[in-house]
């Protein structure tokens, strides 16, 4: 049951903590290069769909199928390759690694693929040109500010050239200002580059950066673009 | 709105005439209403009685005459008094949205739904003002962010309602 054209679909997931129910049949569909916004209150199951999409979680009921394979088929060394190769991910605060200069982090998803050290730097400071941070290459995490920090974190999140990103609140912890303007730089290039984002948000200015929205509810997906 | 404090406050830069006031202003402010010329005309000769404008120049390159208006110091002192006199906030107690809302509760419909579907129609149109921010000049910026502030306050307001609402539902269900 993958909607047609789909890159990354979820149908009939469930997911329980113990006798609390996060996910009760919740399905969702992104298309590539495609910006989906996720809402729904606090507590509904976003973050818990966003895990299981990108395969950090594993549901107890239903399928996740990503480029026609489903994940539970793969073993964990699969499916954490393809988090490496495939997926880049954003969340509320940057969650740097304090011990790295700016641009080893921002070079990291790329040394874990095994891309040498120069190579890896030259193509990290290209991506903190676009997102206006390059000046920060030689600083550590607890140098910055948040939101050069949330800048640095989308960067990081789109140097290894995803077909996905995962962003939870990506500008949670940001101004207006700032975080319109990492809204932005991320849907901006994720365009370019043909990059699909599922985007969790409670905010409504932020989600007015997607294409479409979905609303999240009781551990479930309401698709209204579609109901209309 | 003033028309009259607004035209005035686009002469401080400089004088200019009359058409180009509406120009300026139209692009500024008049997005979905423009100015009507006799609008335009009819302010300016009340400013001008006033003493709030001078005529800085005509001329008459072929066409009908065309004056050139200048503010004066009284009409800087006007937009200044205009500008520090704070506008009352606007209650907002009659919108229809409110309206649905509470008779959707008053008739033990779910919160929940409407604000899913409001939601959605707000973001049809948050979308297409980020997308003519995006594009757009300073001018387009504040426009856009001034309206995309309001349509937020109205989902937020739902938001919240819809929580109270599941946790009254708690309280008085058996
Ligand atoms: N690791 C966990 N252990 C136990 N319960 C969990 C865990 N993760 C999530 N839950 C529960 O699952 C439900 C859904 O949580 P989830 O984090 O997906 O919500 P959310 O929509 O992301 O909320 P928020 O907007 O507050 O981030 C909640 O009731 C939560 O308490
Ligand atoms: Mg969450």
């Amino acid at each position: 049951m993958t909607p047609a054209g789909s890159l990354l679909a979820a149908h009939g997931l469930h997911k329980s903590y113990g006798s609390n129910s996060a996910l009760d049949g919740a399905s969702f569909s992104v298309h590539p290069g495609e910006v989906v916004a996720v809402m729904g209150p606090s507590g509904s199951g976003k973050s818990t769909l966003l895990h299981c999409l990108a395969g950090i979680i594993t549901p107890d009921a239903g399928t996740v199928t990503y480029g026609g394979r489903e994940l539970s088929t793969m073993s964990d060394a699969e499916r954490s390759a393809l988090r490496r190769t495939d997926f880049g991910f954003v969340f509320q605060f940057g969650r740097l690694v304090p011990e790295l200069t700016g641009v080893e982090n921002v070079a990291l998803p790329l040394r874990l693929n095994g891309v040498k050290r120069r190579e890896a730097e030259r193509t990290a400071l290209e991506w903190m040109r676009r997102l206006e941070v390059e000046d920060l290459a030689a600083q550590r995490p607890g140098e910055m500010s948040g939101g050069q920090g949330q800048r640095m974190a989308v960067a990081r999140a789109l140097v290894a050239s995803p077909k996905v990103v995962f962003a939870d609140e990506p500008t949670g912890a940001l101004d207006s200002l700032n975080g319109e303007r990492v809204m932005e730089l991320l849907t901006e290039s994720a365009r370019t580059a043909g990059t699909a984002v599922v985007l969790v948000t409670h905010e409504a200015r932020v989600a007015a950066y997607s294409d479409r929205d979905v609303a999240v509810r009781d551990g479930r997906c309401r698709d209204l673009a579609y109901a209309v | 709105m003033s028309i009259g404090h607004t035209l005035l406050g686009l002469l401080e830069s400089g004088p200019r005439h009359g058409y180009d006031l509406k120009r300026a202003f139209d692009e500024r402010f008049g997005h979905d209403r423009p100015l009507h010329y006799g609008q335009v005309y009819a302010t300016m000769s009340r400013l001008l009685k006033n003493g709030l404008v001078e005529v800085d120049g005509v001329e008459t390159d072929g066409g009908p005459e065309r004056k050139r208006y200048a503010i004066t110091e009284a009409g800087i002192t006007d937009v200044a008094a205009w500008l520090a006199q704070p506008e009352k906030p606007e209650p907002y107690l009659q919108s229809t949205l409110y309206t649905k809302v509470v008779l959707a509760l008053l008739t033990g419909r779910d919160a929940a739904d409407l604000l899913d579907s409001q939601r959605s129609e707000h973001l049809r149109l948050m979308r297409i003002l980020t997308d003519r921010k995006r594009r757009g000049d300073l001018a387009d910026q504040l426009i856009c962010d001034h309206a995309l502030f309001h349509l937020e306050a109205d989902l937020r307001w739902l938001e919240l309602t819809s929580a109270r609402l599941g946790r009254l539902a708690e309280v008085v269900a058996p």
